[in-house]
């Protein structure tokens, strides 16, 4: 019978160890229905998720709400939105009681005194030609001036087909402004014209993000497998979709038979009592989903589809690291 | 040693079902150490358990706490962890 210990040498034993217990159970929490920006494309307006649920306002109710979730045996918040920093009360909430990540448009700074370890996450779409077709405005400098040098904070940069041969100039700016990035693709919900993604373009892109991880080591946050994985829409022959997807919230997952998914896995709209089927948007075409979170953790879920040889396993521990590494369980 | 007997009887049987069930290739019920970490080092999860759990329900007609998954982390500790409620059923009938 394979085991771990047969597969791995010495060095990738010890790396595994480091994350074989980390049991990471996270959840997605909506915060506000409410953002400073409209970018084209993004999920939660085009699906009118933002009117999916009436906001609570009562603070009160968030922290009973978080308690409870933590009796649930979530151990990592991950905060999206609408734009999170617009009620950072809330956010606050789950600070103190949890591991909690925030995703942002880097618009609003989080003050640092107030939140002093809490990852962040900064949405990024491209150049800022792209930036400002897709979302009406350059983020980058403002972002990067309210974040330069912070050591919990990332740039989640979000790559449509546009910005093949150009990354290299976007990562050395994350870079000189002391930051880290890590690199997803563009679903388009929206079908913005001129951002689908052709079976050619994913093979340059898998290319340039393999070749970005090589030349900046230390501030690309990514694996290669992630990038086969992301770009080819499958893991060990098997395709990404809906019947594989592993982040669907646990009480509507009907399934049958139901694939390997995330323990208690719940993404909840700001009411705290309505449920999203998903991590990303209910209206998104599974078969086209391109959802980074998503596809990490389908790798993830799949570990002894991994034990069949060294290098798959070493592959599974490559992605397991760097969502560790993304959500702060260990170090960059 | 009567009791260690039933122990390792269960824990055959139980290895046996996580082979069929897991598709475990390269391991017999006689094989499988008894000790060796199923999550760090055979790769099984939560769901994999739960899949045997229901088998085991169906022979033993005992239920696994999903609460006791990350306790049962061996063939052994399963296969005692079993004894212990067959026990505990027989004690309530002969009562
Ligand atoms: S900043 Fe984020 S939440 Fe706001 S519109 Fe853009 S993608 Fe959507
Ligand atoms: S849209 Fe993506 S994340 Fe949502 S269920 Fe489908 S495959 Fe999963």
């Amino acid at each position: 019978m394979k085991t771990v210990s047969s597969l791995l040498d010495d060095e990738w034993y010890k790396r595994y160890k480091k994350i074989s217990k980390l049991n990471i159970r996270s959840s997605i929490y909506d915060v506000t229905n409410r953002c400073n920006l409209r970018c084209k494309g993004c999920f939660f307006f085009s699906s009118n998720e933002h009117k999916a649920a009436n906001e609570e306002v009562d603070i009160k109710k968030w922290e009973s709400f978080v308690e409870k979730e933590k009796e649930r045996g979530v151990n990592l918040a991950i905060l999206i939105g609408g734009e999170p920093t617009l009620c950072l009360d809330r956010v606050e909430v789950f600070d103190k009681q949890l591991s909690t990540f925030c995703a942002t448009n880097g618009l609003i700074k989080i003050p640092r005194d107030r939140f002093p370890k809490m990852g962040i996450g900064i949405s990024l779409w491209g150049s800022g030609e792209d930036e400002k077709v897709l979302r009406g405005k350059n983020t980058f400098p403002i972002s990067s001036k309210n974040y330069e040098g912070d050591p919990y904070t990332y740039y989640l940069y979000t790559i449509t087909p546009r910005q093949i041969g150009k990354t290299e100039h976007v990562i050395r700016k994350i870079e000189a402004a002391g930051l880290k990035v890590h690199m997803q693709l563009l679903s388009n919900d929206e079908g913005v014209d001129g951002f689908f993604w052709t079976i050619e373009e994913l093979k340059d892109i898998r290319e340039e993000m393999d070749d970005m991880l090589d030349r900046y080591p230390g501030t690309v946050i990514s694996s290669k497998y992630y990038h086969e994985v992301i770009t080819t829409g499958k893991m060990l022959g098997r395709p990404f979709g809906w019947g594989e997807c592993p982040s669907v919230t646990a009480p509507l997952d009907k399934r049958e038979p139901r694939p390997k998914h995330l323990t208690n896995f719940v993404r909840w709209a700001s009411d705290l009592q309505t449920m999203h089927r998903c991590c990303t948007s209910e209206t998104r075409n599974c078969s086209t989903c391109k959802d980074g979170a998503a596809h990490m953790s389908w790798i993830m879920v799949n570990k002894r589809a991994h034990m069949q040889s060294t290098g798959d396993l070493q592959n599974w521990i490559e992605v397991y690291e760097m969502f560790a590494k993304l959500y702060q369980f260990i170090p960059w | 040693m009567l009791m260690e007997n039933k122990i390792m009887g269960i824990g055959l049987r139980i290895a046996q079902i996580m082979i069929d069930e897991l598709k475990l290739e390269d391991v017999t019920a006689e094989t499988f150490n008894p000790d060796i970490d199923l999550v760090d080092e055979v790769g099984i999860d939560s769901m994999d358990l739960a899949t045997v759990a229901l088998v085991i329900r169906d022979e033993y007609g005992i239920r696994i706490d999903e609460d006791d998954y990350p306790k049962l982390i061996t063939i052994r500790l399963i296969a005692e962890y079993i004894g212990g409620k067959l026990d505990e059923k027989s004690e309530l009938i002969d009562d």
